[in-house]
């Protein structure tokens, strides 16, 4: 079972939350301006990485905020949680970080 | 009884309590102390069990864990516990222990029969032998290959036992009591570091507790560890002592499973103890000590009773007193063997033999053999065996010759070397590497919070074993954050260092095709069907395991795995780290489904909602179904009444007079705030703006991608607040999709969300007399038909009670729904029911509801749709706001694929015949027999019997199925097509004149 930090009570077990998707896919701002193709992939397409990844949690039984995690797909490491509306960060800084 | 076995020297048993046992049906003695394989040794009974695939006669072959022969069932009835290691079956007064998988007896078996069919049961016989004909594998094959081929049968009545858990978290984990991990334990401990010490053993001390000739800083062995679990004792504010604790599973960050066997021992536990404990135990740093298994070797037939592992040969003799034989011949490649001689020899066993593969053994230790008088033989090799149901000579050949020589013996030791435990270590998913000198995989790079010490490490000495202990726990204290502690040593005498190992096939004489050598004793796999697998193309070693299931055994082949890879890479002319290791995985060891599903049974299996008027249905004989985690009347049945009849009356009353149902499951969430209307215009497709204060409106959720998700009736009770309703099931995925949007996409909107489904108890009345039975009851709401029209909702009091009163339906009658606060829920519904008696209404379930509402043609979310239908296919597009911007959903409604002609749109459906009931699932075609391989047209979603229709009536989704009204289609059914009519999806009052009177 993972441990999450949620940035807003900290760790807490992975029973307490609900994974929600990839992180950092805006939702267009008008959709009816948007070709087919550009909404489909705004619902469908997703980069599925081997390696890092930045993803939705919602603290479902906790908080019951939504907040993102970048989450090692491969080894399960957590490098960094932070609350939703945050700009992405720099994954090779954070890369770097959890090498020191 | 016979005690003749038990050597001079006592062990750790107490020979002063004696113990009374019983073996498949005979009585036996043995000791306080004593294991069920140890007591039975001492009462010279090897012979234990039967192989799983050929049923050949086995002995036990291991004093531990990794035992892969004799297993046994114990206890009877309930409490009757499958394949436990008698190795770690500690003995009580009474025990009652039975072998497996032999019929008749033990020693007459008639299974042994598939010894002789054994060309048959070759590597990959499941594959090859049984694959045809097809249908004959079900029938004739599996059930014979299952009854002949197995393990113990499980009890089929409930557990009686009950199991606990416990959540707890430490600095250090230290996993395995030996001379490493109490070493680490105590460094640890010292610094004030929180630490937990378990092992898979009744006892602390591993190795040490078979010890006889070291000691520790002057201390006999024993005696050290004694002081040490002191020590850890009187430490108990920070230590945690765990023995018959199984380390099973390393999982993500430092989260380990173990289970504690609290109960298996005891003759009369205390009923208040659970049988077994499962810990999780979150540890900021872990310390694996989990030693080595020593490495069977391969000869032909090395799988006699009497045949076993030499270093569990001294653990019987030092440990538990007993001596497993009279005359031994010790067969190895590793000097720790010699030791093992020794100390049998001093307990009484005459060693006939030693043969060492080896060239040359000129270790400490064979000196010291030879010095002792013992024959010892190097470039000899163990050639095969004979007896029947007990070894009765060694087989040894000098290498390089042909000549075979005979030595009678009722014990064979033998000794491949020692492969380090890395299970825990590689399920942390750290990187073995192959340890080309020593030949072994040892732990490589760690991927998590932990150190591995002494054997697991691939340490060979006793003194290395502590000096990695001691490090270990110092370095783990360190990391975790506690103080620093002092390096500690220990000054060791009295033990001889051992090196050497051998791993894979041992060359013999013999014609390889024709003899068994064991690899995998519990699967039965031999060294022929590993190299056969490799001959059929096996590559990999996965394939290999696969083929052969060498190693797929519970027993994870913690013996076997080395060997096998070894005997596959020489076949394939590959180094072994070319051919691979395969994965270890969770449990280390079986634990029992009891520990797993813990607390998790019976009534604490899942929990169970139920509304203010359960008691109430339940008095009056209804019969529930469950509705997600909701227990909800299905149906009210009076006397002499089935299912059918009394849904039918019940549809009939509420047309004619009118029914009480309870509405509470359905989900409600307050939406609160300046803009409410605007959040709703973005998560329902129904525009909201205008709906005035005090009216309802159906609402229609859909996702991102325009597909229907959800619906309900809300009401708008004030400018800022919303009474919104869900499908029963749906209440939190509505809640967290509107939070999801509020939050990440809206977050600029002033709204609040509130789940408020507990908080209100919801009685439904529907039906002509719905007004007359409320009107008594109702204070302060003019409910007349002008007053209040259909869709709006008041508030005032009912019988004195605050209330939402809604005036809505979803049977297509004249109807009412009373949300009061759940308190006062059965309160309210005796009210309302002491009034509806008076116009023989009906209390209605379920069932009625369903039937009712698809007499109207009222979708149910999850019946008519499955997550890929839109709106415009289930005729719903007047519920879309269609000069809204913007709503969830809305973009996706023009995707091509959501536009399609041929889209399957919702209809009804009468069979010609008209009291045929469809079934529900049931598929629809063009023609009534159409060829194999004919899509579907679409299925049946709903159908039922109707009271008013006076016949059956179906709801279904059909390829273009408003464009084929009045056409006949087929549902092709087991007994024949049923012929159907396409309809207009309302059967009942078309008009709707019965919603606004
Ligand atoms: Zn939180």
């Amino acid at each position: 079972m993972l441990l999450i930090p949620c940035p807003h009570c900290g760790n807490r077990p992975e029973l307490e939350f609900r994974y929600a998707g990839e992180a950092h896919i805006a939702r267009p701002a008008d959709p009816s301006t948007t070709s087919d193709q550009e909404w489909a992939e705004y619902l469908y397409f997703r980069s599925n990485p081997k390696g890092l990844h930045i993803e939705r949690w919602r603290h479902v039984s906790g908080c019951a905020r939504f907040f993102n995690c970048v989450r090692d797909t491969v080894s399960d490491k957590i490098l960094k949680t932070y609350p939703a509306g945050q700009p992405k960060p720099d994954l090779a800084e954070l890369v770097k970080e959890a090498g020191q | 009884m016979s005690l003749t076995l038990r050597a001079k020297r006592s062990g750790r048993v107490d020979r002063t309590k004696p113990l009374s046992f019983t073996f498949d049906g005979k009585t036996y003695r043995g000791f306080e102390g004593d294991t069920l394989a140890s007591a039975l040794l001492a009462n010279g009974v090897h012979l234990m069990g039967r192989s799983f695939k050929y049923h050949r006669p086995r002995g036990v072959i291991t004093a531990g864990s990794d035992e892969p022969n004799a297993l046994v069932s114990v206890g009877s009835g309930a409490r009757h516990t499958p394949n436990l290691r008698a190795p770690q079956v500690e003995l009580y007064d009474g025990l009652v222990a039975k072998s497996q998988n032999a019929w008749p007896s033990l020693s007459f078996d008639v299974g042994a029969i598939n010894n002789f069919l054994s060309p048959l049961f070759v590597a990959g016989f499941y594959y090859k032998t049984f694959m045809w004909p097809n249908v004959a594998w079900k029938k004739l094959y599996e059930p014979i290959i299952r009854r002949a081929a197995g393990l113990g049968t499980a009890s089929s009545e409930p557990d009686p036992d009950h199991y606990s858990t416990r959540f707890a978290h430490c600095d250090v984990l230290v996993v395995g009591s030996g001379p490493a991990g109490l070493s680490a334990a105590l460094s640890a401990a010292r610094t004030g570091a929180r630490v937990i010490l378990c092992d898979e053993q009744a006892e602390f001390g591993g190795s040490l507790l078979s010890e006889l000739h070291a000691t520790v800083d002057g201390k006999p062995a024993a005696q050290w560890v004694e002081e040490a679990v002191a020590e850890l004792k009187a430490l108990a504010g920070t230590v945690t002592l765990l023995p018959r604790t199984q380390a099973f599973g390393y999982f993500a960050q430092n989260f380990l499973g173990l289970v504690e066997r609290v109960t298996d021992h005891l003759a009369t536990p205390d009923p208040k103890l659970p049988r077994d404990r499962l810990w999780q135990v979150r540890a900021k740093e872990v310390v694996i000590a989990a030693g080595a298994h020593e490495r069977p070797m391969v000869f032909p037939d090395n799988d006699r009773p009497g045949i076993m592992l030499a270093d569990a040969a001294r653990t019987y003799a030092n440990r538990y007193g007993v001596r497993p034989g009279g005359r031994a011949v010790v067969a190895t490649a590793h000097d720790s063997a010699y030791q093992a001689a020794l100390d049998l020899k001093a307990a009484g066993v005459s060693i006939e033999l030693i043969a060492d593969l080896r060239k040359e053994a000129n270790g400490p230790l064979p000196m010291a053999a030879r010095a002792a008088g013992i024959r010892v033989e190097t470039g000899m090799a163990i050639t095969g065996s004979t007896g029947r149901l007990r070894v009765n000579a060694a087989l040894v050949s000098k290498l390089g010759t042909d000549g075979e020589e005979a030595i009678p013996c009722d014990l064979i030791l033998m000794c491949g070397g020692w492969t380090p435990s890395v299970h825990l270590f590689s399920q942390s998913r750290g990187k073995l590497v192959f340890d080309d000198a020593r030949q072994v995989f040892i732990p490589g790079e760690s991927a998590q919070a932990e150190r591995s010490a002494g054997a697991c490490k691939g340490s060979e000495t006793l003194a290395q074993a502590f000096e990695d202990g001691f490090a270990a726990g110092l370095d783990a204290a360190a990391k975790a954050g506690c103080a620093q502690g002092k390096a500690t040593q220990v000054k060791l005498a009295g033990v001889l260092d051992a090196h050497g190992g051998f791993l894979g096939a041992v060359p013999h004489p013999h014609d390889a095709g024709r003899v068994k050598a064991f690899v995998d004793y519990q699967n039965d796999v031999t060294a022929k069907d590993i190299k056969l697998a490799t001959r059929e193309g096996m590559r990999s070693i996965e394939h290999v395991k696969r083929y052969t299931t060498t190693g797929m055994a519970t027993d994870q082949g913690k013996l076997s795995n080395m060997n096998a890879l070894a005997i596959a890479a020489e076949a394939l002319g590959k180094p072994i780290p070319a051919v691979g290791l395969t994965t270890f995985r969770q449990p280390y060891t079986p634990i029992s489904f009891g520990a797993m599903a813990n607390h998790s049974r019976g009534d604490l299996f899942d929990p169970v909602r139920k509304t203010a008027t359960h008691a109430w249905a339940e008095a009056q004989g209804a019969v529930f179904e469950d509705v997600g985690l909701w227990k909800r009347a299905w149906y009210f049945p009076h006397a002499g009444e089935d299912m059918h009849a009394a849904v039918l009356r019940e549809c009939k009353t509420v047309r004619d007079s009118a029914g009480v149902f309870d509405a509470s499951t359905l989900g409600k969430i307050e939406v609160v705030g300046p803009d409410a209307a605007e959040f709703m215009n973005i998560l329902y497709t129904n525009p909201w703006s205008k709906l005035e204060v005090g009216r309802c409106r159906y609402g229609l959720m859909l996702n991102e991608a325009g597909f229907v998700m959800d619906d309900g009736v809300v009401g708008r009770i004030a400018e800022d607040r919303f009474h919104v309703t869900t499908t029963t099931g749906g209440a939190p995925r509505v809640l967290n999709h509107m939070e999801d949007y509020l939050q990440t996409e809206f977050p600029n909107l002033k709204v609040a969300l509130t789940s408020t489904t507990e908080q209100y108890s919801v009685v439904a009345v529907q039906g002509p007399n719905a007004r007359k039975i409320i009107a008594p009851l109702i204070d302060g709401i003019d409910i007349s038909n002008e007053a209040m029209p259909h869709m709006s909702v008041r508030l005032g009091k009912i019988c004195g009670v605050p209330t939402r009163l809604f005036r809505m339906s979803f049977t297509g009658e004249l109807g009412f729904e009373v949300n009061v606060p759940a308190d006062y829920g059965q309160a309210i519904w005796e009210a309302i029911w002491a009034e509806a008696q008076k116009y023989e209404a009906c209390a209605y379930g379920t069932e009625t509801m369903h039937v009712l509402r698809a007499e109207k043609g009222y979708i149910i979310v999850g019946q008519e749709t499955d997550g890929t239908v839109t709106p415009n296919d289930l005729g719903l597009d007047w519920a879309i706001g269609k000069a809204k911007p913007d709503f969830v959903g809305k973009r996706s409604l023009t995707r091509p694929d959501l536009v399609k002609a041929d889209r399957k749109q919702l209809v009804g459906l009468l069979t010609v015949e008209p009291q045929t009931v469809l079934e529900e699932g049931a598929q629809i075609t063009l023609i009534g027999n159409p060829p194999a391989g004919t899509s579907a047209l679409g299925h049946v979603t709903s159908s039922y019997q109707s009271a008013v229709l006076g016949r059956s009536f179906a709801l279904a989704i059909v390829s273009a199925g408003r464009a084929r009204m009045g056409e006949t289609l087929y549902v092709p059914m087991p007994d024949g097509p049923i012929a159907v009519t396409v309809t207009d999806p309302v059967f009942y009052d078309k008009e709707g004149a019965k919603l606004h009177v």
